[in-house]
Order: structure tokens, then C-alpha cells, then sequence
């Protein structure tokens, strides 16, 4: 009883805060509920291998760039590792050993970026969203931290 | 039996309504007009267009409202102490309550200020006074906190204040009581006040780009009561006014002894000519102590200092200063319209309102126009510089502000009534009902260069049976209008934190662009900040305990904290590592004699704790931040003086296998 109770609450809050995610703005662009649906399943221009936001082309070199992912590490230890283990334990957030093999460079870099509409429109995110049940701080990281992070995942994994 | 009681207990009910009914003044309800709600209303999710931000009086604080829904968005603190967001409990923030007194938790804030460039609202900051320990505060409009307050010697009851000019380079405070200066032995019988008390007046410089505040310079007065002023704007920019009041000097029952003559003053200050002869170095260095307190957004924490000099300049010795305008009877408003050419006063206790015309006061000035000289100040003849008096307006005229149309608008305490005039000839246009004894009201931009004369609040004394009863004690009130056509409309009633003095309303467009959402951690630069989880420890110094801890949704690190020892005072730097709007975290431990923390992202806050006893100590997140923060909790174990447990911090440490195996 107690724990249905209590399941209960959680599904209630969990579409209370997919519902009103993304809501910064006095726009009124977000409908509430609408974002709950799968969306960009049934968006054919949606590349769930990219996500949604500002990075289309990431280049990466064959060799991980030491400087680069030094830098990376460093944001990591202030914005990221509250929540993330470099194994591949789960924190708050998933451990991060093997995630630039699971998602391409672009997917991470707009999911640290652009947090909270991936949230809102990516399968993917949203998969991780219903086991983790925290949605991701957006921490507001420069482009560059991003793509810091991203070499510093890569050398995480070995690359 | 039960039955007689409930019986009884409605007919108690009819009878309380019938008497609530009866004392109603006439027509309460009919003065709302149909499409009212129309007006006042803003959907859910919509932003009002103005903000209004209003002084909390006896509460010390600040409130922001917005207009016209008058939906209650945040009461910054100020001068008092609030538990509710750790102000004036986390070490950071203490100093901003130091006074030359010591630690101050309370005062009463009556007027706000917003900052204006060329006589119009820039949006940088708002000003309050606090009215019982003379000080000045500024707030931030980015943040939407107190920046910065400072102290004036001199003084007692900081009320002409905090008034500013037309480009903020002045914020002033008169004393509302005189006293003896402070340099001087104030061990004197109170009895000897014609001799030996004054008022001073300040004039506060503020950073043109920082705001910082500096007291310019004081002018010495006589022992009047300085009770309101405005700025001179447009021709009259260079000179300040203030109301005087208890010109009769009395130092008891002043509700009578200061009511004798049937005109005080309105005092005019030529504060261009004070800087001239601040220049000339005619200023007199005296001795006073008072606090400064500056709050950086930087290191998160303020820093209180203590200052020892003032400079004065004496009205009795530099000519040219000041002038006295007679003002029937007992001036408390005292107003300038939008193009500074006329100053209008209020007399408590006067039959009419004088309109007073700055260019005829120049030259009656110029031409040694005097009926005499009050303690080597000139007094100007009355009608010399009176442009003309509203007739008949009603009683008790306190306070007023203007439109864009040549209206003015002026509050009557005793009629309860707000009253249109025109500035012009002098006529009265419309009369609208308060409800009731209406104190200030202001003007969407009514005491700029620029009024946008949309809106009008009315600020109540008195409430009684406007709202629901709670008791002997009810809610302050405020009163919508609209002023847009040519009759006023009162459209909502709403209730008010503390007792709302003066206020301001400015577009929210000025403001909300700059509105900051949170602190970026790379530029934390308080000394206990924790930059990343990495970094979190527990150090001991001697009895001291500093916890250098991180909160992000939804866990502290450390959240447990072995090795406290009684006697120890443990402090808890915490360190909120989001970095994203509207995510606060909370922080609060059994017992401390304290309140909690609101650590804004990217903020660092301490609280201060002195363990009572032996025993586990619970801390947990206090502001709901994620599905998780019911799990945002830790323990503290505190062990008695002398004890052998060693100062360790853990966050998810395994369990020992035979602590396992005992608690199952």
C-alpha cells in the first residue's frame, strides 16, 4: 500500500517534471503533455544520432588530444562528477565508462548543452530519464567545455 | 443541547454579518466597476508589465509586487533578519546587519528609491531607509538583494530619505529627530533641546557604474523635524526640498506642542552650492562613527566596516544653502511635478494645498524677498513663492505624484480619498474612495520626468473588513486605480507584507532582461568554496570544525560527518554546485540555534553550529530540488569532549560487513 503510494508520487512528479521542462520562457512553446510523447519517434527529420541543438559536425582526431581532455577533466571535477563515476557505475546520473561507444560525439555535446530540451524530445535521453528518475542540471557549459568533455570522456574509454 | 449550540452559533453568525454589513461605509462595493477583474487580471503563466516595489515598514524588508495583479513575486530583506533565506544567520551575510550599535536584526523601512538617469528609472538599483537606526540600503537589481547599507551619524529616525536626484548622484536622509551631534556630550537634559539639538541632512554619493555608496558631506540644520523631500528635476535639478515639521521645537507632546503655529517649512537646499563650498574645503571634519557594509557577489559574503569621519557643513555659517518656504501646517508630503517647476506640499493639518513655483522662489531668492531669518537661515515670504492654493481638496493631505498630463494625484489620510487635481489652475478634477486612511500611493513613474500614468496604488492604513478576519491583526492593503481615463477606477484590493509605505513602479521591461539566474561556480571566490566533489573535506582547527561541502541535486558531499567533539563549533560551507535557474538547495541541522541556508547556484554559504549534546545530528536539503530530495539528507555524529573518534567524512562509503550482519 505504502509503496504503490509512494510509486504513485514518483510517476505523478516525473511527468510533473517532464511536463514542465524547457518552461525558461514566457513563450508559452511548451504544451504541457506534448512533451511526454515519444516526439521525435514520429519526427522523420529527427536524427536520434545527433539530438537536438547546436552541434552538427563535431570533428574528431583519430588520437585524443591531451591538452583537451586535461581541461575536460577539469570541468568534470566541478560541474559533472557530483553525479557521474568514470567506471561505468551508476551515481545519480550513469557511470561514464563506454558512453562515447554507446552515443556519437555530436548526441553527447548537445545532451550536455542542451539539456533540457533533449530531455523533453530524445528517445534516447529519456531513456536514461526513466531510470535515473533526476533529470540532468543543465550546468551551462561553454561550447568548449563540451567539447573538452567529450575528448576527456574519450580518454575515459581508452581512445 | 448541541443543537441550541449550533443554533446559537448561526444566529451569532447572521448577527456578525448584519453588524459587518452595517459598518461598512456607504457604497463600498459600487465603487468597483464591471470590467474591473478585466483589467487586473493576467493569465496564468503571463508576466505583468509593471513591477512595483514596495517598502515593508515595520517589517524591515522590501516587497515586489506585480501590477496590475498585484501577485506577490519575493520580499528581499533588507533591514531585518529572515530565517526563510538565511539572511542575517549564514556567516556571509551577517555583516550587512552591523550597525556602530553592534548587530541590529530589525528596523523599519518606509521609502524606495529606484536609481534614475536623467530624472527617469534606469533599473540598476532600488534605495531604502531604515527609519529607527538611521541607515541607508541599496538593492540590486540584478539579484534582487541588498548590495549594500550604511549607517549615518547625526542622526535619529532616518524618514526624508532615501530621495534621490535626478541622475543618482545623490541619495539624501534628513533626520526626522533632531539630536545633539554626535561628537557632543549627549548627557543632557532633554529639556535643553532649542539648545542644543540639530538636524542634519546627508547627502550619499553613489558610483555612477558600481553604486557605491559614500556619505559627500552632512549639512547641519536647526532642531527641526525633517520629515520628507524630493529632488529638484529639470529647472530645478541642483536644489533638494524638505518638509519641516515641530518648528516650534518642542521636545514633549508634540501631538499639541508641535501643532502651535499655523506654518512650518518646506526647506529648500541649494545642494550645487553645498558642493561648491565642499570644494573651497569649507566643510568642518567631525568625528562619528558609523558602519559601512558592502555584500559582494564575488565572495558570496559582505564585509562591515566601521568609519570615523564626516564632513559638515553649517546652514547657520555658509549663506546660500538653505531657504525656508512657510508651508501650512505641519508639511509632510512635499512633492515636485514631473518638469521640476512646481513643489507641492502637504500639511497634515491644512485646509488647502500650496502649490509653490520655483521660478518665483529664485527670484524672490534673488531679490532678498524675506520675512526674516530663522536661525540665520532665510525665510522666504509665503506669498512670494507661491504659485497657488488648491482649494478645499479635502482633509488631511499627505503625499503626491503626478501624471503625464498635468494632473497631480494626492493622498488623504483623514477623508480617505485619492485627489486629482490639475497642476495648472489648480482644480479639482476627480475624487476616488480608499479603503480606508490612505498613507502614500504612487504613480507608474510618478515622480520622474516621464510619468506613465496607467496606474495608481493606494497604500492603506487601515483595513478592517476588507478581507477575510485573522484575528486582531490583519493584512496591510494596497488599492489599485486606473488612472488612464478621466475618472480613477479602483480595480483590486490586495493585501501587503508588513505596512507599506512608499513605493515604486517601474516596466518590467527595464528590469527583468538583466534579472540574473544564477552564480557562475568558476567565479565563486568565496574563501570556503568547494569546486567540485574532488575537492570537499573537514578540517579541524583547534575547536574550530570547517566543513567544506558541495550540494547538487540530490546529495551533500560529505554526508557523513564522524569526529565533532562537544565544545567544538562547527562551521558548514556549503557550496551549491548548479548552475541553472531556479535550483536553490537548502541546508539545515537539528538543533542549531540558527536558521537554515538558501544556497543560490554557484553560491557558497556557512552556517554556524555549536553542538548542545552527544548524539547523531540529522542535515538535510530543505528546498525541494528533484524527484530525489526527499534523500537529500546526512548525519552528523557528535561525540563527548576528549573522545577518541577520529574526524572523518565519508559520502557513500560502504557499509562494514559486520554492521551488516548486527542490523539485520
Amino acid at each position: 500500500m505504502k509503496k504503490s503510494f509512494v510509486m504513485g508520487i514518483i510517476t505523478l512528479f516525473s511527468f510533473y517534471l517532464i511536463s514542465c521542462g524547457g518552461g525558461n520562457s514566457n513563450s508559452g512553446s511548451s504544451v504541457p503533455g506534448s512533451n511526454s510523447e515519444p516526439a521525435a519517434n514520429g519526427n522523420p527529420s529527427y536524427d536520434p544520432n545527433r539530438g537536438q541543438g547546436k552541434f552538427t559536425k563535431v570533428d574528431v582526431a583519430p588520437t585524443v588530444d591531451a591538452t583537451m581532455a586535461d581541461n575536460g577533466n577539469k570541468v568534470y571535477s566541478v560541474k559533472c562528477q557530483s553525479c557521474h563515476k568514470l567506471t561505468d557505475e551508476k551515481l545519480v546520473g550513469p557511470g561514464w565508462k563506454g558512453v562515447t561507444g554507446r552515443n556519437a560525439a555530436e548526441w553527447i555535446m548537445n545532451f550536455i548543452t542542451n539539456t533540457d530540451e533533449m530531455l523533453n524530445k530524445d528517445p534516447k535521453a529519456q531513456a536514461q530519464l526513466e531510470i535515473c528518475l533526476v533529470r540532468m542540471p543543465n550546468q551551462n557549459l561553454a561550447d568548449e567545455d563540451a567539447r573538452a568533455l567529450y575528448e576527456f570522456m574519450r580518454k575515459n574509454d581508452g581512445k | 443541547m448541541k443543537q441550541f449550540i449550533i443554533r446559537m452559533t448561526g444566529l451569532a453568525a447572521i448577527a456578525l454579518l448584519l453588524c459587518m454589513n452595517a459598518c461598512k461605509p456607504k457604497n463600498a462595493g459600487n465603487t468597483v466597476s464591471a470590467d474591473a477583474a478585466k483589467k487586473s487580471y493576467v493569465a496564468p503563466g503571463q508576466y505583468d508589465e509593471f513591477y512595483n516595489f514596495v517598502s515593508g515598514g515595520f517589517s524591515g524588508q522590501m516587497s515586489v509586487y506585480g501590477l496590475p495583479s498585484g501577485r506577490l513575486f519575493r520580499v528581499i530583506p533588507v533591514f531585518s533578519v529572515d530565517p526563510e533565506k538565511g539572511y542575517g544567520y549564514s556567516e556571509e551575510s551577517k555583516p550587512m546587519l552591523m550597525t556602530s550599535h553592534g548587530f541590529v536584526p530589525w528596523d523599519d523601512l518606509h521609502h524606495v528609491q529606484l536609481s534614475k538617469t536623467n530624472g527617469d528609472y534606469d533599473g540598476k538599483w532600488a534605495f531604502g531607509n531604515a527609519n529607527n537606526t538611521p541607515r541607508v540600503a541599496r538593492i540590486d537589481l540584478k539579484t534582487f538583494r541588498t548590495a549594500e547599507i550604511i549607517e549615518l551619524p547625526n542622526s535619529g529616525g532616518n524618514h526624508s530619505s532615501p530621495f534621490i536626484t535626478e541622475n543618482t548622484e545623490y541619495v539624501v536622509a534628513g533626520t526626522r529627530f533632531s539630536v545633539p551631534m554626535d561628537d557632543t556630550n549627549g548627557d543632557i537634559p532633554i529639556n535643553t533641546y532649542k539648545k542644543n539639538f540639530s538636524g542634519t541632512l546627508s547627502f550619499i554619493s553613489v558610483g555612477k557604474e558600481d553604486g557605491k555608496m559614500d556619505i559627500a558631506f552632512q549639512i547641519k540644520c536647526p532642531g527641526f523635524n525633517f520629515d520628507l523631500s524630493r529632488a529638484g528635476k529639470g529647472v530645478s535639478h541642483g536644489w533638494f526640498f524638505f518638509s519641516c515639521y515641530n518648528t516650534e521645537q518642542a521636545n514633549s507632546l508634540l501631538e499639541v506642542n508641535a501643532s502651535q503655529k499655523d506654518k512650518d517649512y518646506i526647506m529648500a537646499v541649494n545642494w550645487k552650492k553645498a558642493e561648491e563650498y565642499l570644494k573651497a574645503g569649507k566643510g568642518k571634519k567631525q568625528s562619528v562613527k558609523y558602519a559601512h557594509n558592502v555584500y559582494s557577489d564575488k565572495t558570496h559574503s559582505a564585509t562591515s566596516e566601521i568609519k570615523t569621519e564626516v564632513i559638515v557643513l553649517d546652514s547657520k555659517e555658509l549663506k546660500d544653502i538653505c531657504y525656508f518656504m512657510p508651508c501650512p501646517k505641519s508639511p509632510h508630503g512635499c512633492d515636485v511635478s514631473p518638469t521640476g517647476e512646481y513643489i507641492v506640499g502637504s500639511g497634515k493639518l491644512a485646509a488647502i494645498i500650496p502649490v509653490f513655483s520655483f521660478d518665483k522662489m529664485i527670484k524672490a531668492i534673488t531679490a532678498k524677498d524675506f520675512a526674516g531669518d530663522v536661525e540665520g537661515i532665510p525665510v522666504i515670504k509665503y506669498e512670494s513663492a507661491l504659485y497657488g492654493e488648491v482649494k478645499k481638496p479635502g482633509l488631511g493631505p499627505l503625499h503626491t505624484e503626478f501624471d503625464n498630463k498635468g494632473n497631480a494625484y494626492t493622498s488623504f489620510f483623514v477623508s480617505s480619498e485619492v485627489v486629482k487635481w490639475n497642476i495648472k489652475d489648480l482644480k479639482v478634477l476627480d475624487r476616488a474612495p480608499t479603503y480606508y486612511s490612505v498613507g502614500h500611493l504612487c504613480v507608474a513613474g510618478g515622480d520622474t520626468k516621464t510619468p506613465n500614468a496607467k496606474y495608481l496604488v493606494a497604500y492603506n492604513k487601515i483595513t478592517k473588513d476588507r478581507f477575510l478576519p485573522t484575528g486582531p491583526e490583519l493584512a496591510q492593503s494596497a488599492q489599485l486605480y486606473d488612472i488612464s481615463g478621466d475618472k480613477m477606477e479602483m480595480i483590486l484590493d490586495f493585501p501587503t507584507i508588513g505596512e507599506p509605505h512608499y513605493a515604486q513602479i517601474a516596466p518590467a521591461s527595464l528590469i527583468s532582461k538583466n534579472s540574473q539566474k544564477f552564480y557562475k561556480i568558476e567565479e565563486n571566490a568565496n574563501p570556503y568554496v568547494t569546486k567540485g566533489e574532488g575537492a570537499t573535506k573537514v578540517v579541524r582547527e583547534g575547536n574550530k570544525i570547517h566543513v567544506y561541502m558541495t550540494a547538487i541535486r540530490s546529495h551533500f558531499s560529505p554526508d557523513n560527518i564522524e569526529g565533532v567533539k562537544m565544545g567544538d563549533e562547527v562551521y558548514f560551507h556549503i557550496t551549491n554546485m548548479e548552475q541553472d535557474w531556479d535550483v536553490p538547495h537548502g541546508f539545515a541541522v537539528k538543533g542549531a540555534i540558527n536558521a537554515e541556508l538558501l544556497i543560490m547556484p554557484g553560491e557558497t554559504q556557512t552556517l554556524k553550529w555549536v553542538p548542545d549534546r552527544v548524539g547523531i545530528f540529522p542535515i538535510y536539503c530543505t528546498d525541494f530540488c528533484s524527484a530525489l530530495h526527499q534523500e537529500m539528507q546526512g548525519y552528523v555524529r557528535v561525540s563527548p569532549a576528549g573522545s577518541n573518534v577520529p574526524l572523518t567524512f565519508s559520502l557513500g562509503a560502504p557499509v562494514p560487513k559486520a554492521d551488516s550482519v548486527v542490523n539485520k
